[in-house]
């Protein structure tokens, strides 16, 4: 930490900081204290604190105190066509901050079939040299193939990485099949991860897409027409159902779409452990804009899954966010400069994919959800930082206001308004999809590590202060559940004594030894150890005692037992 | 056509018929009318017909007359692994005929990697030679390539096929993958023809498997533990999706669990043409028999999609097809012999599958549907004959009583009470999967082609009296909504200025190590997208809500303009 050689200089570090007068809000509760942070980290909570002098004081009267923001999606690093987005982690993260985010999850994206473990290491080069606030390394499965299972492992359990993403979409590039998915999905239940999903079928994209370019559409209109939301909610449909079948705690990234959300509220309540994560330009803005006669700010929009051309969409997935439904905000910042996003100006499926978000996204859930009464502050809290802390096994560190905690800090302002737009952003791209947008709340003053990098306005970062925060396996928050459901399923086969009476002549086989490991890719090493996991949730029935049709009717007497050394014809057909 | 030498002696021969007194139930309504039928063909209807003398009478004394059933999805004499099953058409059809189903549709399934004509024309031979009664043939599509689009194509126009089935589970076999199933809905939805799946997501249900095996799971319970209902429901929803966006109208064969049917129920009430099949034995009977410690008992039941386990299901389903969210009842009928189901005693994947139900399956929905008040006799119909028939392109020929139709009908005694047993059914296998079960209603009489091959409990069927019945592409039930989606949903491109701004530079594509699974592009050149629900207009000025101040530059004819003056 760069602050550290200024310790001895009270008077001068931001190290220690009492703020006062503020409401603190924690995602369960609002109530009036001070805070005193020292180290970053908060060391005490309550009013009248006895604190050392010529600490520096932050006045938050009349604001809200809240946790810093984390946005778990990010792309600050990953190319697309050899080009690498337009804010890297220190324009990013710097915008994150100015919008109260004091903390981010990035991809990593590996070359499809290139080790896991040197992206990440990539990664965390960069991010260590570049963040400016704390982050996490979220790995994406770009090729499932022999061998991955061991560098999951070693992500999991040496290099604090719980959460791998798999891509349902573009084919032939990193679209993994159903069985994959489930190798996947079991390995990862396996190691106590979350499997996060791109949920869109890539097959029927890649259809669409031919069919508009065969009838000329070119444009980024041919991006959501490819791209409808009929298909993204189908791949959620079948991750719900991979993912039930593995036992597998499920996060779905990027819900764009109503019937996407209205699938995992569903799952939900069928008892699912799932999370669905609405971004920022979900939530506040929509896909009618890809109609755009300007190509640049068309183009500016372009991201999968796409917004929804439905105006209303936005409203309605910020419903679900307040009643629960769907838990986590995100801003899946991924940006392109026009130029950039120029390389499809002749066939949209070349334009590269994101939209920015990472600076906007507490003031838009601020303002279209609690302004709107739809939550309250609690609940934003919750949405914005605790929840995503909890999933991602982060909390208490990150995502509350308490003794012990980091101290990233938000004072937000409720009342007053700011306009969006990519004259004003921080970030280095041209276009903003929020342009014009005024939204009510946003951060008047954020504290990340302990340390104040906005006040009245001023961004005062430091490049490469960010640390890489590790996560353990196994978060309670999810996995609670799941060990339970574990212990519940056996399946368990019927005791018969062996069927001997007379078997039917058969010419070899047709079927192609269906039981056997698949032709595609390599069954998931970690599977055989694999103890029952099938989820019997909802499932009725006992095998033990008594069998549920031995009252029905049968035509004589069929029910032999097989004696202890012995067996008896049990095929006594009258 | 038996009876053809003996037409000059008028008064045995069964091809002119009265039927007197009897209530005649189609879809629509009930009436009392007489039936008058010459010639396999319904002549008159009406009160106090004039016929001519010595045609033989039947006095229906107030009782129901029906449409003839249709069972829209049997599987006779169908070979596998070098034996056929249990039943073949001469056998399956009586059955059929004993329960008051006087047409059958089977399923040609070709081996992969085999002509489809081929197929098809051993089949219609074999129903030829010994079927009972008329028949018509879906043609299932286990593998895709451009020889086998023509061969659909020549089956739709010269063979009288409307109808294909395409599997989505059986790995390996003949699953398809999503772009397959995309091109084949794509190519029928043009060609007028009905898109049939096996829905079911055959990858998962392959790892299950070898799961259940590791396990130590052997038994027929392995079968329905392997293959939990959300796979059917996944791949359902799967193939609706697929459905919508290529605009072809969908049927589920086999419905088999609640959540399956609440998706085609949720797809139906969005508008999607699709129509859903519950089975005689997913109405009639449960899941809970694969844990019989009877093994035979137990391999009997095997079929896939499988039975569910939840005793409540055949209650729901039913009432879902009362409501007409599921439209037409199949009997999925395979029957297989103990020996030839003992082939998978070791190992429940070899187990062959398949149920019996073509001779149960009227009274299984009289009994389960009408008698419970469900439905309405006139429902019944609709459900176990006139909807198939619509489907099928041969309404009104089939599927009602009405004069110029052909002469299947039924008269339904609804009083009659039956206990189904192996003992007594007509399907050559030894076990039955309704043992036990009385069933209400049943058929009295039976007239099949004008003759009467049901009466006073005797049946008196003919093997190769059956005809094939040709359906014509583009039924109206399916395709009129489909049509008017087509002209409707036109997509049209935004005009814009060139874009004459910086281009990056980039990496070529780093797609594709592996070659694309289908090298084929979709053969649609028109829009087939269903805007049904899309919200969003196409035309007029689009004004897009947010953009900064002065950036609306319209292209001059015959020039064009920067339009990326960025601020």
């Amino acid at each position: 930490m760069s602050f550290q050689a200024k310790k001895s200089n009270p008077r001068v570090t931001s190290d220690k900081l009492i703020i006062k007068g503020g409401k603190i809000v924690n995602d369960d509760q609002s109530f009036y204290a001070d805070i005193y942070v020292e180290d970053g980290i908060i060391k005490q909570i309550g009013e009248n604190l006895i604190v050392p002098t010529g600490v520096k004081t932050v006045d938050a009267y009349g604001h809200i105190v809240i946790p810093g923001g984390i946005d778990v999606n990010t792309c600050l690093q990953a190319p697309h066509l050899g080009m690498s987005p337009a804010d890297d982690f220190y324009h990013g993260t710097r915008a994150a901050l100015a919008g109260g985010t004091t903390m981010i999850i990035d991809h990593v994206v590996p070359e499809p079939g290139s080790s896991l473990l040197s992206a990440f290491d990539q990664w965390k080069d960069t991010a260590d040299k570049r963040s400016c606030c704390d982050y996490s390394l979220h790995i994406d499965i770009t090729r499932w193939h022999d061998g991955l299972f061991e560098e999951l492992e070693s992500l999991v359990k040496d290099k604090g990485v719980n959460s791998f993403l798999i891509f349902m979409a573009y084919k032939d590039k990193f679209q993994s099949s159903d069985t994959q998915i489930y190798e996947m999905f079991s390995a990862m239940r396996e190691l106590g991860a979350i499997a996060q999903v791109h949920a869109e079928n890539g097959d029927i994209i890649e259809e669409e897409q031919k069919k508009l370019l065969d009838l000329g559409i070119t444009g980024p209109e041919g991006h959501v027409l490819s791209h409808p939301e009929e298909v993204e909610t189908e791949a959620v449909y079948r991750a719900i159902t991979i993912a039930k079948q593995a036992n597998c705690p499920l996060y779905i990234t990027k819900v764009m779409s109503k019937p996407a959300a209205d699938l995992i509220a569903k799952a939900r309540k069928k008892g699912m452990v799932i999370y669905g994560e609405p971004i920022a330009a979900s939530l506040g803005t929509d896909g009618s804009h890809y109609w755009s006669k300007n190509w640049a700010e068309a183009a500016a929009f372009v991201m999968s899954p796409p917004l929804n051309p439905d105006t209303s969409t936005p409203d309605y997935l910020n419903s679900l966010l307040s009643c629960g439904d769907l838990q986590v905000t995100a801003s899946a910042n991924c940006t392109f400069t026009t130029a950039q996003k120029a390389v499809g100006k002749d066939d949209f499926t070349f334009i590269p994919e994101g939209t920015n978000g990472i600076e906007e996204r507490m003031s838009i859930v601020w303002d279209k959800a609690v302004a709107t009464g739809k939550m309250d502050e609690n609940d934003f809290v919750a949405v914005t930082s605790t929840n995503a802390a909890k999933i991602f096994n982060l909390y208490p560190r990150k995502g509350r206001i308490a003794v012990g905690s980091d101290a990233d800090i938000v004072i937000w302002n409720t009342k007053e308004t700011r306009t969006f737009s990519a004259k004003t952003h921080n970030l280095t791209v041209e276009v903003n999809i929020f342009e014009g947008m005024e939204c009510r709340g946003f951060p008047v003053l954020v504290i990340s590590q302990g340390r104040i990098v906005l006040e009245d306005g001023t961004l005062s970062v430091m490049e490469g202060s960010g640390r890489f925060i590790p996560r353990k396996a196994y978060p309670d928050y999810v996995y609670k559940r799941i060990k339970a459901r574990s212990r519940m399923a056996d399946a368990r086969g019927v005791p018969r004594g062996n069927y001997d009476g007379p078997v039917h002549d058969v010419i070899s086989m047709t079927k192609s030894v269906p039981a056997t490991p698949t032709t595609r890719g390599p069954s998931c090493p970690g599977k055989t150890p694999l103890g029952p996991t099938r989820n019997l949730h909802q499932s009725g029935f006992t095998l033990s005692g008594t069998q549920m049709d031995d009252h029905i009717p049968r035509r004589t007497a069929q029910k032999i037992v097989a004696p202890p050394g012995g067996r008896s014809n049990i095929t006594s057909l009258s | 056509m038996s009876y053809q030498g003996k037409k000059n002696i008028p008064k045995i021969t069964s091809e002119r018929l009265l039927i007197k007194g009897g209530r005649i139930v189609n879809d629509d309504q009930s009436f009392y009318a007489d039936i008058y039928m010459e010639d396999g063909v319904i002549k008159q209807i009406g009160d106090n017909l004039i016929v001519p003398g010595g045609v033989k009478t039947i006095e229906a004394n107030g009782k129901m007359v029906i449409p003839g059933g249709i069972d829209i999805h049997t599987h006779l004499q169908m070979p596998f692994r070098g034996t056929t099953t249990a039943d073949d058409f001469t056998q399956g059809t009586k059955a059929a005929l004993a329960g008051g189903t006087t047409m059958i549709v089977d399923h040609v399934i070709p081996e992969p990697g085999c002509s489809l004509l081929e197929a098809f024309d051993r089949w219609s031979k074999w129903a030829d030679e010994k079927a009972c009664c008329d028949y018509s043939l879906h043609v299932d599509i286990t593998h895709w390539n451009d020889s086998v689009k023509q061969e659909v194509e020549t089956l739709i126009k010269e063979k009288g096929v409307n109808s294909f089935q395409v599997y989505m589970a059986f790995k390996d076999l003949y699953q398809m993958s999503n772009t397959e199933l995309y091109e084949v809905f794509t190519f029928l939805g043009e060609h007028g023809g009905i898109a049939q799946v096996h829905a079911e997501n055959g990858e998962i249900i392959a790892e299950e498997q070898a799961r259940m095996l590791e396990m130590g799971i052997t038994g027929p319970e392995g079968h329905v533990l392997s293959r939990p209902e959300e796979l059917e429901a996944e791949a359902v929803f799967r193939a609706v999706t697929i459905a919508s966006q290529t605009n072809c109208p969908l049927y589920v064969t086999r419905v088999m669990s609640k959540s399956a049917a609440d998706i085609i129920s949720q797809a139906r009430k969005k508008g999607n043409v699709v129509f859903g099949e519950p089975i005689t034995a997913s109405l009639g009977t449960d899941g809970t028999h694969y844990w019989s410690k009877n093994w035979a008992k137990a391999a009997s039941f095997v079929t896939s999609p499988p039975l569910s386990p939840d005793p409540t299901t055949p209650d729901y389903l039913n009432t879902l097809l009362a409501s007409g969210d599921l439209s037409v009842v199949g009997s999925a009928h395979c029957t297989f012999s103990v020996a030839q189901k003992a082939i998978g005693k070791d190992d429940f994947t070899q187990i062959p599958e398949g149920v019996n139900g073509a001779e149960e399956r009227m009274s299984i929905i009289w009994d389960k549907a009408v008698v419970t008040g469900k439905m309405d006799e006139n429902m019944f119909v609709a459900v176990t004959s006139t909807n198939a028939a619509k489907i099928l392109n041969l309404y009104p020929r089939k599927g009602r009583i009405a004069v110029g139709s052909d002469s299947d009908l039924v008269i339904w005694d609804t009083d009659a009470v039956r206990t189904i047993t192996a003992k007594t059914h007509h399907s050559a296998a030894e076990y039955n999967v309704f043992e036990g079960m009385e069933l209400r209603g049943a058929p009295m009489l039976v007239v099949c082609q004008g003759k009467i091959v049901l009466e006073d409990g005797n049946l008196h069927a003919t093997s190769g009296t059956g005809r094939f019945i040709p359906c014509s592409p583009f039924p109206d039930f399916a395709y009129k909504r489909v049509k008017a989606r087509k002209q409707l949903a036109i997509l049209k491109a935004v005009p814009r200025g060139m874009y004459d701004g910086p281009v990056s530079e980039f990496s070529p594509m780093s797609r594709g190590g592996t070659p694309s699974a289908s090298t084929r592009t979709s053969p649609t050149k028109v829009p087939v997208r269903n805007l049904h629900q899309s919200g969003f207009t196409l035309s007029g000025p689009e004004e897009a809500p947010i953009r900064p101040a002065g950036r609306r530059i319209v292209v001059p004819p015959g020039g064009r303009s920067n339009i990326t003056s960025l601020s």
